[in-house]
């Protein structure tokens, strides 16, 4: 067992990065519990978005987490245009056929950036990368800190969007009743393309946080969708809530995972902690108890 | 304001409508009956833009609205009231009625409406900050109504208002669409299992049997209609 403030470390630096994850599968969830699609190509959005911020730091200088404010943009309009366009074409088509579409969706991005990038790690560089802010007997990262205090910005705005203007009203009326939404005459399919690209925009956010955190390769992809996945089943479907707690719990699970096991053992710990609440809590933690 | 010519619908191979044509003159109140199965909701789907139909016109002042999705055509005016209500259980009162005047003809009136709205039932404006879902059913077919109306419609389907409420809830239900009729003057096609009610209410009505108008006239006469006493009102 190893001394407690390194227990504590990894407490932290999970948590941290948790809510990174919770940003991320926050997407996923907004996107599953309005369109009824699972975006199978989350990960890759936000491998996508890595990429994007590594460049901007290459090509650029541009410091990853100004490159989020640009990448939420660019992300959101593009995931409109995506779902306006294209996806919206296929609502009604059945549901393994839409799945199809999505991974299709997913794998020729994830080939793309093998073209155009090749297979080679990379990652950003900052001059503050390798700080840590000391607390007595705990080192944490700044650069966690930091990816955490802007997935935290950016959950606010989501969840303020979704409360306070008519258009996010509109979008949880979506989730809610799908039939009332089309009886009550709302503009559906603008409302699914608007989700979308909010979801676009979240990963996006997500990835300019992570790509200071970890690697950034090709295939990174549908490992990040998975465990998008993992964290909104955990949390609990449609609650945004549930999606960060569900971040936590895999953010904090994996971190001790890595200490107190070994760093390989962190998805199984996570998939582990899937399958022990599927049986006790099938709704997830944060899930409605009705059935 | 609505007219309806030789619509026909399917679903797969089913036949829900055939050859369905119908009115709903400016300001008048049209019931439409028949029993359970025999299309009714079809046909007010299928007008609101959520079913397309196979053939057949649907005109709605003076333009065609045929196939137009129920975007297009609340904007136009077209109001719906669904069956099973269909509110947005976990949204606020408030919130739900909002909601209903997203549509570009209502948006700017909303505060307006909502006013309106609460004049009407004031029970939704002693609820406004609770969620839907937790009201009692007669509380929620008012907000369906009260989304309804948001949306500023020019006629209003109601599809079954009164199923499963009490016989009181039901009178001032009933009270509440004549209100809407005669003083709002708003058009109105009425769906009801409550057909001897439906009928009184009716300048002119339809009786709706496996998807064909079989039967129409002014409601008062298919009231004392042999053949409609026998098979909607059991006498």
């Amino acid at each position: 067992m190893p001394a407690l403030p390194y227990v504590a470390n990894a407490v932290i630096s999970g948590t941290l990065t948790g809510i990174v994850y919770g940003l991320m599968a926050l997407g996923l969830s907004a996107i599953f519990g309005v369109v009824r699609q699972v975006n199978f190509a989350h990960g890759e959005l936000m491998t996508l978005a890595m990429y994007g911020a590594v460049g901007a730091f290459q090509g650029l200088a541009l410091d990853p987490f100004l490159t989020m404010i640009a990448a939420a943009m660019v992300f959101g309009v593009f995931g409109y245009v995506l779902q306006r366009g294209f996806l919206n074409r296929f609502i009604h088509r059945p549901e393994h056929l839409r799945m199809l579409l999505m991974i299709a969706l997913a794998i020729i991005i994830g080939n793309g950036l093998l073209l155009a990038f090749g297979p080679d790690a990379r990652s950003v560089q900052t001059s503050y990368q390798l700080d840590s802010f000391e607390l007595g007997p705990l080192l944490v990262d700044k650069v966690r800190v930091y990816a955490a205090i802007a997935a935290v910005v950016a959950t606010a705005l989501l969840a303020a969007f979704f409360r306070l203007t008519l258009t996010g009203k509109a979008i949880r009326a979506c989730a809610d009743n799908p039939i009332g939404a089309r009886v009550a005459g709302l503009p559906v399919a603008h409302l699914y393309a608007v989700t979308f690209g909010l979801g676009a925009a979240s990963v996006a956010v997500a990835g300019c946080a992570m790509v200071q955190l970890i690697d950034v390769t090709p295939g990174l992809g549908p490992g990040y969708t998975l465990l998008a996945f993992v964290i909104v089943i955990v949390g609990g479907l449609g609650s945004m809530v549930g999606a960060l707690l569900g971040g936590l719990a895999i953010g904090v699970s994996e971190a001790l995972a890595g200490l107190l096991i070994t760093p390989s053992a962190k998805s199984m710990v996570s998939f582990g902690l899937l399958v022990v609440l599927l049986l006790v809590r099938p709704q997830g933690l944060m899930g409605p108890g009705r059935r | 304001m609505l007219s309806v010519r030789d619509l026909d619908l399917y679903y797969g191979d089913a036949q829900a409508l055939a050859g369905v044509s119908l009115d709903v003159p400016a300001g008048e109140l049209v019931a439409l009956v028949g029993a359970n199965g025999a299309g009714k909701s079809s046909l007010i789907r299928a007008i609101a833009g959520m079913e397309l139909p196979r053939a057949g016109t649907i005109r709605f002042r003076d333009q065609d609205v045929t196939g137009k999705d129920s975007h297009t055509t609340a904007n136009l005016g077209i109001g719906q009231v669904a069956e099973g209500r269909q509110v947005f259980p976990s949204l606020t009162v408030e919130d739900n009625l909002e909601v209903g005047a997203l549509l570009p003809r209502a948006r700017r009136k909303m505060k307006a409406t909502m006013q309106e709205v609460f004049a009407l039932f004031p029970r939704l404006a002693e609820r406004r900050r609770q969620t839907a879902g937790t009201m009692s059913g007669g509380e929620q077919q008012m907000l369906a109504i009260g989304r309804c109306l948001m949306g500023l419609p020019d006629l209003i389907m109601l599809d079954e208002p009164s199923l499963g409420l009490a016989p009181l809830v039901v009178s001032e239900l009933l009270r509440t669409i004549r209100l809407l009729n005669e003083g709002k003057g708003i058009s109105i096609l009425l769906v009801e299992q409550n057909v001897a009610a439906s009928l009184k209410l009716a300048k002119h009505a339809y009786v709706l049997e496996n998807g064909r108008i079989v039967m129409q006239g002014r409601g008062e006469d298919l009231l004392h209609d042999d053949r409609v006493r026998q098979a909607y009102l059991g006498l």
